[in-house]
């Protein structure tokens, strides 16, 4: 650990020697003047109020998609013919990057939280979808055969067999959604949305500002990790057991 | 054998396709007999259990079982899977693997833990309540499986090469504790393997299939005393005639010829 910290300590090092050397610049700034604007912004109380609007959107927009991805793989996943028949709408809109959505969005829902909700949702929907589907259907045939000798309702059988059985693949999915969620509404901040992180990013960098710029870009880079490391302590939690279960198989 | 059999294959066809696995399979098992069904790979045993199960339909003809037409599984009919690994719940413990059944039988939950207690006691398990199959040896997890299927108060155990994968030892322990289980309940079996040993040492009768299609080329009755001791009715003058007459037939059968 303490070896692989020498490496971003020196370019930390090296950066900081480079910007200074370099004189004044309109792009890059040395990072103890990083680390200045970073202190400024936090006392200022500025980027604390970028930070909820950043995600807010991002928990919303995921919370959305991932709940609607859910639904729709769980239902994909165990009923074919149902499948069948969305396929070809599916394949059709997953490729759609979610920001080309942001005009149609912008247009439908003005600027706001409305806008970056729906965009991160539309994003978020896919990895669900996708990897629930895949999920349901990976579900041990035995298991289902053991649901049909003991009769389960269709009910009886999500709940205790598919659900269960799904669950940790899902969740591992839902990290994943959680860091397209973040990727997507700094996104739209930086390219229309007058609010949050990535605006930030946007009006300190049009104000001549490399330092505060490089300070907004530094805590994008520490919440995503915050993020990310949470949804890893989640997910221990919930399939510690679990999780342990499938190794050992 | 008892006039009125449980469980009735009438002249049951079932094709894959162009492929018939089952020609015209015929016979009957008679309530509380313990009916052992061998043959050759190939031969259909397993399917022709499944048939019975209700877990696939005939495509000619049909099972009865109790004089009724069998169209999907039911709850008195429990099925022992061979590959138990995967037909326990990983993510339960013993007792909610037994638990299952019992939740779908419909069991008050407050009278649950107590059934539950009963059925691990029953096949030795008690202690290990609250592990998860991954922490149980083969055999264990196959005794955990018998305790779920005596969950659902069963009229009829249909066993698929349940002992299949277990090594020698645990293997008669398990024919053991079987027997006795079908002693105390009365549960008719159905029991597949392909140990011709263990048809025998198991069976009031066996019945050996023959491949493409399926059908009986065979039928055997066992009559050994009981209770059966794994070293002196392995033993026994007759144990050793049945062996040799269906060791001449799973040969001959295997050559693709009438025996």
């Amino acid at each position: 650990m303490q070896r692989a910290l020498a490496l971003p300590a020196a370019l930390v090092a090296l950066a900081e020697i480079g910007a200074r050397a370099h004189g004044p610049s309109d792009s890059i700034a040395p990072p103890s003047a990083v680390v200045s604007a970073l202190l400024e912004a936090l006392a200022d109380g500025s980027l604390a109020g970028a930070t909820r609007d950043t995600l807010v959107s991002a928990f919303g927009g995921l919370a959305i998609g991932a709940g609607l991805g859910l639904a729709l793989g769980v239902m994909l996943g165990s009923l074919r013919p149902l499948d069948r028949l969305l396929e070809p709408t599916i394949e059709l809109m997953r490729p759609i990057p979610s920001v080309a959505v942001i005009p149609i969005a912008l247009v439908a829902l003005g600027f706001g939280y409305r806008l970056e909700i729906a965009i991160v949702a539309f994003a978020c929907v896919w990895p669900l979808l996708l990897l629930t589907r895949a999920a349901v259907r990976g579900v041990e045939p035995r298991l289902i055969e053991v649901a049909r000798a003991l009769r389960l309702s269709p009910l009886q059988r999500t709940a205790k067999i598919v659900a269960p059985a799904a669950l940790p693949r899902i969740f591992v999915a839902l990290r994943l959604a959680a860091g397209i969620s973040l990727v997507v509404a700094v996104t739209v901040e930086i390219a229309v949305n007058p609010q949050g992180l990535g605006y930030g990013v946007m009006t300190a960098g049009q104000a001549l500002r490399p330092d505060m710029m490089l300070a907004y870009v530094v805590w994008i880079g520490i919440v995503g990790f915050a993020f990310n490391a949470a949804l890893v302590l989640a997910q221990r939690r919930l399939f510690g057991k679990a999780a342990g279960v499938e190794a050992a198989r | 054998m008892t006039p009125a059999p449980l469980i009735a294959f009438r002249s049951v066809d079932l094709a894959f396709g162009d492929h018939l696995v089952l020609g015209k399979l015929s016979f009957e098992i008679g309530r509380g007999e313990i009916v052992c069904v061998v043959g050759p790979s190939g031969c259909g045993k397993t399917t022709a259990l499944r048939v019975a199960a209700g877990l696939i339909a005939p495509t000619r003809g049909e099972v009865a079982f109790a004089g009724a037409p069998v169209r999907a599984p039911r709850r008195d009919v429990a099925i022992v899977f061979q590959d138990y690994s995967k037909a326990l719940l990983p993510w339960r413990t013993a007792a909610g693997n037994v638990s299952l059944a019992l939740e779908a039988m419909g069991t008050p939950r407050g009278r649950r833990r107590e059934r539950i207690d009963a059925l691990l006691k029953r096949v030795g398990l008690f202690a290990f309540a609250d592990k998860y199959p991954s922490q149980m040896s083969g055999g264990m997890q196959q005794r955990l499986q018998i305790a779920r299927c005596l969950a659902q108060e069963p009229a009829a155990l249909m066993m698929d090469e349940p002992f299949g994968a277990l090594d020698a030892m645990t293997r008669q322990s398990l024919q053991d504790e079987m027997l006795e289980i079908a002693r105390a309940t009365k549960a008719t079996i159905f029991f597949v393997t392909h140990d011709l040993e263990e048809a025998i040492y198991l069976g009031d009768r066996v019945v050996g299939l023959m491949p493409h299609p399926g059908r009986i080329g065979i039928e055997l009755s066992v009559d050994l005393p009981r209770p059966r001791d794994q070293v002196t009715t392995r033993e026994s003058p007759e144990f050793l005639r049945l062996r040799h007459k269906l060791y001449d037939f799973i040969h001959a059968s295997e050559k693709g010829g009438r025996p």
